[in-house]
């Protein structure tokens, strides 16, 4: 009976935390609808997940490019058919590598950090300061770090993009021997204009879903250093995971038609 | 007048507050005496909504106030009236300290102009005794009597009617316990104020107190004019005051 009582334990737990980012979520967006607003704290939170994550997601972006070329090259070779490597590499990098890749970068540094700092607020009382000052943390730090990652992450995706498919180029004309003008008319012509849509669609979910994360288990936290540990490290698993399970939603949504 | 009733909290198996009942009358300063992990800062954050009481009667000036809406403009009036001062100071570390103090009026129903909003707060920070050179600095870069300062000189920008102050002398030395204690009077006096504070430091208790209110397991032991206080004859006030390890509160070691 104990044992059936602890999977019964998961399963409720499971489901009530579920209920809980559900319920948060919800809250978050409906204060879209709901003045007062902090355009100051968006600005800031653009700046701060857009543009400082400019270096990550083009290091990140640029070597995968470069590694999907000489894999697909390698792999093409055994029935002849190294010549698709442009096309291929703008289809992988477009609609899945670039959006998943700036994903989890975004969630890795981002989600962290938003899990962190607003987790240290919690725990030294900064909350409730906020509160007493009728300032509404909802209001004040959640919405406008989900509201920015939203907007900015479809930019980063498409950086990323460019910067990864221009990996594939460099190793493509370099150390494989395509023709660069040949390379860069394969790759724009056989991308459509919905495959670019949909990448970019997929990086405002991800967006959304990483910044959420961070807020909802920072707000979450518990006492202490272990608190805010324990907070960040959720943070950044559950916006990994949901990124990738999304990404598998969406794609059956988009493509599988 | 604040006004609690059957006020009883729980967290999980743990019952913190099991009945408090506790009055202060407007312009009177209390202070509420009690063991760490006694339910004092939970008795202040059931006032404030920063936690919900499960059963009982929070009213302010006879407004109930357990009612008021999260987000609501009934709540964000009720709060403007409030000015707390945390523990810990809780001062926002990623504004500086000027933007700290002016916190609320450069946002929300009071605001002013960056300009006003900034004089204000260097004036209230000459108040709690800092210089203006302090105002531009981070709360990281000041000491820790320094950012109890700042708080203290943010609890009061919008000149609130009532000011909470929680263990406004934990982790001070002696000397800046007396600076800040000092301050804490004269501050309550001149705005004319209703305070409550929480401590176990029975200097501070001195210092600051009209009334004085011990709580203890969950409930309010003994309360009564600071002047009575050493002849309560209630002897978990005297073993609290004496801070003797023998008498009727348990001591776990």
């Amino acid at each position: 009976m104990t044992f059936l009582a602890a999977i019964g334990a998961v399963v409720l737990g499971f489901l009530a935390s579920i209920g809980r980012v559900t319920q948060f979520g919800i809250e978050t967006v409906s204060h879209l609808f709901r003045p007062p607003y902090y355009p100051r704290e968006v600005g800031h939170a653009l700046l701060q997940i857009g543009y400082f994550s400019l270096p990550v997601v083009g290091l990140t972006t640029i070597f995968t490019g470069g590694a999907l070329a000489l894999q697909i090259y390698a792999g093409g070779a055994r029935f002849s058919a190294e010549a698709v490597v442009p096309q291929i590499v703008a289809i992988g990098m477009v609609r899945e590598l670039g959006p998943v890749l700036v994903g989890l970068m975004i969630a890795a540094r981002v989600t962290s950090s938003i899990a962190a700092e607003i987790a240290t607020m919690k725990v030294t009382e900064q909350i409730d300061a906020l509160v007493t000052l009728s300032t509404n943390p909802m209001k004040y730090l959640t919405l406008p770090r989900v509201l920015a990652a939203t907007l900015v992450m479809p930019v980063l995706v498409a950086v990323g993009n460019i910067i990864g498919i221009m990996g594939g180029y460099l190793v493509g004309v370099n150390s494989l021997g395509f023709n660069a003008g040949t390379y860069i008319r394969n790759t724009i012509d056989f991308l459509e204009p919905s495959d670019i849509a949909t990448s970019l669609a997929k990086g405002a979910v991800f967006g959304f879903l990483a910044a959420l994360m961070g807020c909802f288990f920072g707000m979450q936290s518990g006492r202490g250093a272990q608190g805010v540990g324990r907070a960040t490290k959720s943070a950044v698993v559950a916006a990994s995971v949901l990124i990738l399970a999304a990404n598998f939603i969406l794609t059956q949504l988009f493509f599988a038609a | 007048m604040i006004e609690l009733r059957d006020v009883h909290k729980s967290f999980g198996p743990k019952h913190v507050l099991r009945g408090v009942d506790l009055k202060i009358e407007k312009g009177k300063s209390l202070v509420i005496i009690g063991g760490s992990g006694t339910g004092k800062s939970v008795t202040l954050k059931c006032v404030l909504g920063l936690i919900e009481a499960d059963t009982g009667l929070v009213t302010v000036d006879g407004q109930d106030v357990t009612r008021l809406r999260q987000g609501s403009s009934e709540r964000d009036a009720f709060l403007a009236r409030f000015g707390m001062l945390f523990q810990g100071g809780a001062l926002f570390d990623s504004l500086t300290v000027w933007q700290n103090v002016a916190f609320r009026l450069l946002r929300g129903s009071l605001k002013k102009t960056k300009e006003e909003a900034r004089e204000i707060a260097v004036e209230k920070l000459r108040r709690v005794g800092l210089t203006p050179d302090v105002a531009d600095l981070f709360p990281a870069e000041l000491s820790g009597g320094m950012q109890k300062r700042v708080g203290l000189a943010r609890a009061i920008a919008a000149e609130p009617e009532i000011i909470f102050f929680d263990e406004p002398t934990t982790g001070l030395d002696p000397i800046m316990s007396g600076v800040i204690n000092e301050l804490i009077r004269e501050i309550v006096v001149e705005m004319g104020a209703t305070a409550m504070t929480i401590t176990h430091d029975m200097t501070s208790v001195r210092a600051i107190a009209d009334d004085v209110a011990m709580l203890h397991g969950g409930k309010i032991r003994w309360t009564g004019p600071v002047s009575e206080m050493d002849s309560s004859g209630d002897p978990y006030v005297a073993q609290f005051i004496s801070g003797s390890a023998e008498g009727p509160i348990e001591t776990v070691r």
